[in-house]
């Protein structure tokens, strides 16, 4: 009897020895296969294999990422996707795009479904790290913001004046803490009116059931227009947090990353320099050595091949998107109806933030 | 034999009368109706005030006040608000829902593609009135060119990529061929599949039995919000790189095995309201298992639970609606994407998308439940109280 339970229990031990074998044995060989695809093919091969970029982006945010009236995406994070487009295809209509709510967007890129994240995703160190992510830069200085009911407090200019005032926030979003961090810094006394979502934080202020809103500031000129009276509402110049949005690309594919960055640098070159979609042609044509070598028009450049597109690439880019400060303006500056202020995001050269490092 | 005096009995009978001015009319219906009582009275009174209350107003909005055509958000916003309607304006901006009905509809389906959703629209009409009038002929083949016919033919127009049709991504379908596709498929393959399981789960084989209950309680202990986000967010991680499967079809098969579980459950309600005596009938007639179930069980159990039957099939096309969590857009879904298309953001357009699309949806979902009850009303043989 003692002896047919060991066997029975060596039996058993022997079977799990040979599921944890071949379990091991399976992951392995996984393991490898994603390997091998990883490293037989770069990132700019299978985009210039399959003849189009598949980009990632939001659900839907004002200025950002919308469909227009034809279902086509507009936007800043949509136009950035034309630029590399263009910049790799020449073509800037060579883009595919994926919406992604924000608890997709980053497996998406990792397991490759799209081969560029421009989703207004803030650049965080332990999305660098961590997540596994590449950000190239930053396409828009986002920050919190305040909005204010000018009716209901006149006079108020600058958020350290919102002493006692019942501020509408979204809960269990960074936005929260980070308000009450600020009041508290600046010894300040408030009422949060909290809301789980936005779309009910929307409706409660323009009730008028709290004073102040707050959310990141390039959201406020979105919400500012659904108001029954946007004109009383000013969006205050205060910026009480760092959401530096920006395009990110997997990690381990240098060269595709640095096309998506220098799409995003060559975009800023080309407003410093003057090149605008309209002129673009005939600045080909310029004087000036440094416009000459950014168009690539510079005999035996080797500027554009060494980065692994043509060497007209940031012709190819400003004709389809314009420069950095035109995409700006059409998207969510003067010529949208968000009318959103340059602020930070003006050229360093104009007191901004946006700097390119010279393409030479 | 004296004779009986019958001067006070008629001789012949009396022509038909008019019910009396006191039961007729519409003073009589007021007076049976709405001032019965004194409760009822009160509760007339609050009712009429109520709709006096709100009536105009809807109407006004709606369609007195409201935009119906227009470039953009100017004609939606008054001066204030940056646009061209005077001051305290309020309507409806249904020239938001004109302007992007295409994308309501399609989704981001190529403008000059749209043909193809257009045809397999009017397919399904001239497939399905026929199938839901009893006095139409060829139910059978109906029926085979409706639920295998369709499903394939719609595949190869709306997918392309042969005959020199182009290939459109599951990714860029939207709208109302998005839900209607999902719960068209959720629909036809619920019914066979919960009625195989209803029997299942009902089978004297224990094994059958097993997988069945596992099956059903599996499911139906899952939220679909879970089983959508897994085979959207986990389900890509596991895949090799480039492996990708399309979200489409990951949605249209939980979709699908969701509404067969809950199904099921229906159907196995039927099942056990039918007598014992029917099962032991159709045994001593000597007919074998699936003749019993096709010919006595099912006929009588369907009929029992249309209420039910046609409840699941309103609950998943309105559950269709989830796709969004995984980033496709239903008609719901796209109508609320598009709130955020700055061109036409005003204080009136998520009120009027929304409207339009719960328009959509009451349209769609009141259809079913007449047509179950007419059906009902057909099928009631015996049953009536």
């Amino acid at each position: 009897m003692g002896k047919r339970i060991r066997v029975c229990l060596k039996n058993r031990e022997k079977g799990l020895w040979v599921m944890k074998h071949i379990a091991i044995g399976i992951l392995g060989a996984a393991t490898l296969g994603l390997m091998a695809s990883a490293a037989s093919a770069t990132t700019l091969d299978t985009v210039k294999a399959k003849g189009f970029i598949q980009c990632g982006v939001s659900t839907g945010l004002a200025g950002f990422s919308a469909p227009d009236d034809k279902g086509d995406w507009q936007g800043i994070d949509a136009d950035f996707c034309r630029a590399v487009a263009a910049a790799v295809f020449g073509d800037g209509t060579k883009v595919k795009f994926t919406p992604l709510s924000a608890k997709e967007r980053f497996t998406a890129l990792q397991s490759g479904e799209v081969d560029i994240l421009s989703r207004n995703t803030t650049w965080t160190i332990n999305r660098d790290t961590a997540l596994g992510l590449n950000f190239v830069g930053v396409t828009y200085y986002d920050g919190q913001g305040f909005m204010i009911n000018a009716k209901k407090l006149p006079g108020v200019n600058s958020a350290l004046q919102l002493s006692g005032a019942a501020v509408c926030v979204q809960s269990g979003t960074t936005t929260e803490l980070n308000l009450a961090d600020y009041f508290k810094a600046n010894k300040m006394e408030y009422n949060p009116v909290v809301f789980e979502k936005l779309e009910e934080v929307n409706a409660a202020y323009d009730a008028g059931r709290c004073d102040v809103y707050t959310t990141d500031q390039s959201g406020l000129y979105g919400i500012r227009l659904t108001l029954a009276s946007p004109a009383d509402h000013v969006v205050l110049p205060e910026i009480i947090s760092k959401e530096p949005l920006g395009p990110a690309v997997r990690q381990g594919d240098d060269q595709w990353y640095h096309i998506v960055k220098w799409t995003y640098f060559a975009l800023l070159q080309a407003e410093e320099l003057g090149i605008t979609k309209a002129n673009v042609d005939e600045m080909k044509n310029s004087p000036s050595p440094e416009i000459k070598r950014v168009l690539g028009q510079e005999a035996d450049t080797k500027i554009g091949t060494d980065l692994g597109v043509s060497n007209d690439w940031v012709v190819n880019i400003v004709k389809a998107v314009g420069n950095y400060g035109e995409l700006f303006d059409r998207n969510v500056g003067s010529g949208s109806p968000l009318k959103i202020a340059r602020g930070i995001n003006a050229l360093w050269t104009k007191g901004g933030l946006q700097y390119a490092p010279p393409i030479r | 034999m004296q004779e009986h005096d019958m001067s006070w009995v008629r001789t012949e009978m009396m022509l038909a009368q008019p019910a009396p001015a006191g039961v007729t009319g519409l003073g009589a219906w007021v007076r049976k109706n709405l001032i019965a009582s004194t409760g009822d009275t009160i509760m007339t009174i609050i009712g009429i005030a109520l709709v006096a209350m709100t009536l105009p107003q809807i109407i006004n909005w709606a369609f007195i006040n409201a935009v119906w055509t227009g470039p953009n958000r100017t004609v939606c916003a008054t001066v204030a608000q940056g646009g061209i309607q005077p001051d305290g304006w309020s309507g409806a901006c249904w020239a938001f829902v004109n302007a992007k009905f295409g994308q309501f509809m399609f989704g981001t389906y190529p403008i000059e593609e749209r043909w193809r959703p257009i045809l397999v629209g009017i397919l399904l009409v001239v497939l399905m009135v026929p199938m839901l009038m009893p006095s139409v002929p060829r139910k059978g083949l109906n029926a085979l060119l409706l639920i295998v016919g369709l499903p394939v033919v719609s595949f190869f127009l709306l997918v392309g990529g042969v005959f020199g049709l182009e290939h459109v991504e599951t990714a860029r379908w939207g709208g109302l061929l998005v839900t209607l596709s999902l719960s068209f498929v959720a629909i036809v393959v619920s019914l066979p599949l919960g009625i195989v399981l209803a029997l299942g789960r009902r089978s004297k084989m224990p094994v059958v039995k097993m997988l069945c209950v596992i099956f059903i309680e599996a499911v139906r202990g899952i939220p679909l919000i879970t089983v959508l986000f897994m085979a959207s967010v986990m389900l890509p991680l596991f895949l090799p790189p480039g492996v990708t499967f399309d979200k489409y079809l990951r949605a249209l098969i939980g979709v699908s095995l969701f509404a067969a579980a809950y199904m099921a459950e229906v159907v196995r309600g039927g099942l056990q309201a039918i007598p014992k005596g029917q099962y032991e009938g159709a045994d001593s007639l000597g007919l074998g298992y699936w003749q019993k179930m096709y010919f006595i069980v099912m006929p009588q159990a369907l009929k029992l639970v249309i209420p039910g039957i046609v409840n699941t099939f309103i609950g998943m096309f309105k559950d269709t609606s989830l796709v969004t969590i995984i980033s496709m857009f239903d008609l719901l879904g796209i109508v609320k994407q598009n709130f955020a298309d700055a061109n036409w953001a005003s204080a009136q357009t998520a009120k009027s998308g929304l409207i339009f699309a719960a328009f959509v949806f009451w349209l769609f979902c009141f259809g079913m439940s007449r047509y179950s009850m007419y059906t009902e009303r057909r099928l009631d043989t015996g049953h009536k109280r």
